[in-house]
């Protein structure tokens, strides 16, 4: 007894993180994955600060191929592609990344209570689900461009909106299966608060499903704030976003094929990188996928 | 009496899987619970720790009505109750350590905090027979047998009065399910925990059981101490049930008849009237159709049965009308 | 000629911590109509054996070797297609875990006919009619209720029976019961082994039973193999084994059982299985020997005759001569 007490205390939280990192490390297409995605963290905070300024119109060369002075060719303003896709990184990663944060922030939890309390509550939510997913997303973005004006702000709402329905759908039907297992039986027994169950028990062992959602809401977001802007309810035109340059890109793929390779280069790495990533997350956080 | 059940009644829907049963559990005693699978026994035990609201009826436990309290008020009582689960696989969080697991009831009863709970979780480890080094394992590392010490740890960290212990062992093979069922022993002799015992495995009962209760359909048919029941069983499902126990010997297993039990296993959703045993007991006559008998022991006392054909004078014999 | 011949069959795992040796070496006969039980503590190999039979291990990491032939006609290397229409015919499964191996997205009546349709060429009237009519041989009150419901909707046990009505829907020639009767209680346990020796009678289904209850092996097993690390370690016919068991493992294990009490206690088999990734030249058991000596260290123990010459045992030295 004496000696089993004198064994040093507890694994700390600091400790298992540093586990959970060692574990990530080991793992090559993970890492592959964070090294893109901090990659394109750093091309939207430093590029614009490196490269010039993506409005600025160069009537000796427009439409350019790649030059040494426009090192990815310039569009058919003569604006230089390079500054264009590093100030667009900022516009398409907040698009992609805050609107998919703001669905998980709002809907997990409203998916974790609907599921986990069943009752009236759950009922209301999925009603409101299916009355949200029946109404055009495209009306909404209308709406809400005409009251906030049409803005990077109204392109996150929207776009967060529009995944809403889906985050809650995923993570109710992972509660609803999860709160029928015994260990959630075990820790009611063991006089745990719902709020703990909920958070430690629930919600990490339905990441796994989250985790995917968001590795291909992100993109798809990318791609959805092009719709916005295209149509004049996202970011006004100066401003570039790899969207709106795929979009417009489109016609001049038989004179300039580059202006539409370097946006979509980016979106599919973008793609690629939160993939691995999220991949890397998900086996990482589940102790059952091996060291 | 540290657990008091009294006509406790649970319906799922149009389910009746607890239909009017009542037993009791005194300090340190080992109630075992069997019957036929899907008669009610783990219902009952979900009841007791309050996992699922009774329909109707009462439960004490240790003199306290809980029978409708709330999940709030429920908690601090939990200090006292704590269940050992059937499956060890899905009752241990796979993404808590071992550690984590055996120290959660200390930590929502504020009698630990996390860095203190690690020498009383290392202590509860090494009880139920598991190396320190285990403390830092995830569950899918450990085998069935050391799965089921560890929530044999989680039940009896706090040293509840009352443990509940839905088939602990069944899932493991003999030699395991011998050294849980040792270790089960020793820490009730003694830490003196009560315990209400659920399996449908007649060997265990009878190693484990101060008492036995038999249940069908809902229902408690007969109960007694375990050697009266082994010895004398009196109803005729009681004694279906005994026949029906292999025992582990060929020769004698082989000359063993069995009472085999006709008829269709009636649904819970619609029991038969009268005594709920008649569409399969062979003994059954006309007054069984349409009179439920009572739970009553008009033999001696403590060994109650409810069946109309035990009398002060006479016992059924369901081997024997074939 | 046998009807299912496993000569020296050996198989491994491809795992991240490297070759698990799951079963070391297995030679086992079944004859026509004969019941063969598997035993020993979990993860010894029981399962992996008898899957390799209808090969339903995972192709990717499964390095199997050695020989497995039914009829005299070799299953391992068959192609696939041939080896879909054995499956479920003329072998057929009862799998350990009945909630994983049932499709929770259909009813339990469109898997068994299903497979009725597939492999019987039943219409689809016939085969419906042929459920109910399996579903009650096993015991499932109101089958023709039970048939439109799904998985998810049936107790632990009735899961287990469903499962069982598939597996014998094909009158099969060779029935792989993997620990069938678990989740049962003891009358409809009983109830499971007559549908086998029924089978067994009217067919001459062989059948290959994995449990962990002696009392069930002694009920039904002509003959009895127990496996320990992958090997078997001992092999004879039922009474013979049960009567004069010889390796100090199965001897282990009929002393822990709960009836083989001795003061309230139970004979445990001390310590741990051994590692499934090494394999040295010596004992698999010896750590947890009682009667273990030198040369049992130094040396493997082979499967040789006992006294009588079909009681095969692989131990320096056996006991039980009495
Ligand atoms: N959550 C539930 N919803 C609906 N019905 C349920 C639920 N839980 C149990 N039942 C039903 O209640 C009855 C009793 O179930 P219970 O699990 O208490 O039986 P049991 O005696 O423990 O059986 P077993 O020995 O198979 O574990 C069964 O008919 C079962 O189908
Ligand atoms: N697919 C697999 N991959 C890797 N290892 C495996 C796999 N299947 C089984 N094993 C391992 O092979 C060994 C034998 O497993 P098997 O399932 O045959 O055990 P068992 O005797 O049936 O045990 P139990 O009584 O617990 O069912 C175990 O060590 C197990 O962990
Ligand atoms: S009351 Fe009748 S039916 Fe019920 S157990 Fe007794 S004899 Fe059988
Ligand atoms: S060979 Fe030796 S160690 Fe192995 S079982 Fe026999 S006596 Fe024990
Ligand atoms: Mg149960
Ligand atoms: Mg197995």
């Amino acid at each position: 007894m004496a000696d089993a007490l004198a064994v040093p205390v507890t694994t700390g939280r600091a400790d298992r993180r540093r586990r959970l990192w060692r574990r990530f490390r080991r793992r090559p297409m993970p890492m592959a994955g964070l090294v893109l995605v901090a990659g394109f963290l750093l091309l939207a905070l430093l590029g614009p600060l490196l490269t010039g300024d993506p409005s600025a119109q160069d009537y000796t060369a427009t439409l350019a191929p790649p030059s040494g002075a426009h090192p990815l060719g310039t569009d058919d303003l003569g604006r230089d592609a390079l500054a264009r896709i590093a100030h667009g990184a900022q516009v398409s990663l907040q698009a992609g990344v805050l609107s998919t944060l703001l669905a998980m922030v709002i809907g997990i939890p409203i998916g974790l209570v609907a599921g986990f309390y069943r009752r009236w509550l759950d009922p209301v939510v999925m009603r409101l689900v299916d009355v949200t997913l029946a109404f055009p997303f495209l009306v909404f973005a209308v709406g809400l461009a005409a009251i906030i004006g049409p803005s990077l702000k109204g392109v996150v709402l929207a776009l967060g909106f529009s995944q809403l329905p889906a985050v809650i759908r995923i993570t109710r039907g992972e509660v609803l299966a999860i709160r029928e297992m015994d260990y959630v039986a075990a820790a009611i027994a063991d006089g745990a608060t719902d709020r703990h169950i909920l958070l430690r028990y629930v919600l990490p062992n339905c990441s796994s499903p989250l985790i995917v959602q968001a590795t291909v809401a992100i993109p798809a977001a990318i791609i959805g704030e092009s719709t916005l802007s295209f149509l004049g309810l996202g970011v006004q035109p100066p401003t570039p976003s790899w969207g709106v340059m795929l979009t417009t890109a489109q016609q001049y793929l038989d004179v300039a094929p580059w202006l539409a390779i370097w946006p979509g280069l980016m979106i599919a790495l973008a793609t690629l990188g939160f993939n691995l990533l999220g991949d890397g997350l998900r086996d990482v956080l589940d102790p059952r996928s091996g060291r | 009496m540290i657990l008091e059940i009294d006509n406790l009644v649970k319906h799922y829907g149009q389910v009746r899987a607890v239909d009017g049963l009542s037993l009791s559990i005194g300090q340190g005693e080992v109630l075992g619970l069997v019957g036929e699978s899907g008669s009610g026994k783990s219902t009952v035990g979900k009841c007791v720790l309050r996992l699922t609201e009774p329909t109707s009826g009462g439960i004490r436990l240790d003199g306290r009505d809980i029978t409708h309290l709330s999940r709030r008020a429920m908690r601090p009582l939990r200090r006292d109750v704590h269940m050992v689960f059937q499956d060890p696989y899905s009752s241990l969080n796979p993404r808590f350590t071992i550690e984590q697991i055996v120290g959660e009831p200390l930590l929502h009863h504020g009698i630990a905090s996390r860095r203190e709970a690690g020498g009383r979780v290392a202590a509860m480890l090494e009880q139920v027979g598991l190396r320190p080094e285990m403390r830092s394992r995830f569950p899918h590392e450990l085998s069935g047998g050391q799965r089921q010490r560890v929530g044999l740890a989680r039940a009896l960290i706090l040293e509840p009065k009352l443990v509940v212990a839905d088939e602990p062992v069944s899932a493991l093979d003999v030699s395991v399910q011998a050294s849980v069922l040792n270790l089960i022993t020793d820490l009730q002799r003694e830490m003196g925990f009560s315990c209400l015992f659920i399996t449908h495995d007649l060997s265990v009962v009878e190693f484990l059981a101060d008492r036995v209760a038999v249940m069908y359909l809902g229902k408690i048919v007969e109960s007694g101490p375990t050697a009266q029941i082994f010895a004398e069983p009196r109803h005729p499902y009681t004694q279906a049930l005994l026949s029906a126990a292999p025992v582990a010997d060929p020769v004698r297993q082989r000359e063993r008849r069995r009472i085999v039990l006709g008829g269709d296993v009636p649904s819970p959703v619609d029991p038969p009237a009268g005594c709920r045993f008649h569409t399969r007991c062979p003994l059954a006559y006309d007054a069984c159709r349409t009179s439920e008998p009572a739970l009553t022991d008009p033999r001696t006392s403590g060994h109650p049965v409810a069946c109309h054909l035990v009398t002060a004078d006479h016992v059924p014999d369901a081997a024997v009308n074939r | 000629m046998s009807l299912l011949e496993i000569t020296d069959l050996t198989v491994d795992f491809d795992t991240e911590d490297g070759l698990v040796q799951a079963v070391r070496g297995i030679s086992l006969e079944l004859g026509e109509g004969e019941i063969l039980a598997l035993c020993g503590e979990s993860g010894c190999g029981k399962s992996v054996t008898a899957m390799s039979v209808p090969r339903l291990l995972p192709p990717d990491t499964t390095r199997l070797s050695g020989s497995v032939k039914l009829d005299g006609r070799e299953l391992t290397t068959l192609p696939e297609s041939r080896m879909r229409q054995i499956r479920g015919k003329d072998v057929s499964v009862v799998f350990q875990e009945p909630m994983t191996s049932l499709n929770p997205s259909f009813t339990v009546g469109y898997q068994i006919t299903e497979v009725l349709r597939r492999h019987e060429g039943l219409s689809r009237r016939a085969a419906r009619d042929r459920a109910v009519e399996l579903l009650e041989l096993v015991g499932i009150p109101l089958p023709a209720r039970r048939i439109k419901e799904y998985p998810h909707q049936l107790s632990g046990g009735m899961r287990q029976r469903v499962m069982i009505a598939i597996a014998v829907a094909c009158s099969p020639r060779v029935l792989i019961a993997d620990e069938p009767t678990t989740a049962l209680d003891v009358t409809i346990q009983a109830g499971v082994l007559d549908v086998f020796r029924d089978l067994r009678d009217r067919l001459g289904t062989a059948v290959i039973l994995i449990t962990h209850d002696l009392g069930v092996v002694a009920d039904i097993a002509d003959r009895a193999v127990v496996m320990y690390a992958g090997r078997a370690v001992e092999q004879a016919p039922v009474t013979e084994l049960f009567a004069r068991p010889r390796h100090p493992y199965t001897l282990g294990l009929m002393n822990a059982l709960p009836s083989a009490a001795v003061n309230g206690r139970l004979a445990e088999i001390p310590g741990m299985v051994p590692s499934p990734l090494t394999d040295p030249d010596e004992c698999a058991f010896q750590a947890r020997c009682t009667r273990a000596q030198d040369d049992c260290r130094r040396k493997r123990p082979q499967l040789e005759p006992q006294q009588p010459d079909d009681h095969l045992a692989a131990c320096f030295h056996p006991g039980g001569q009495s």
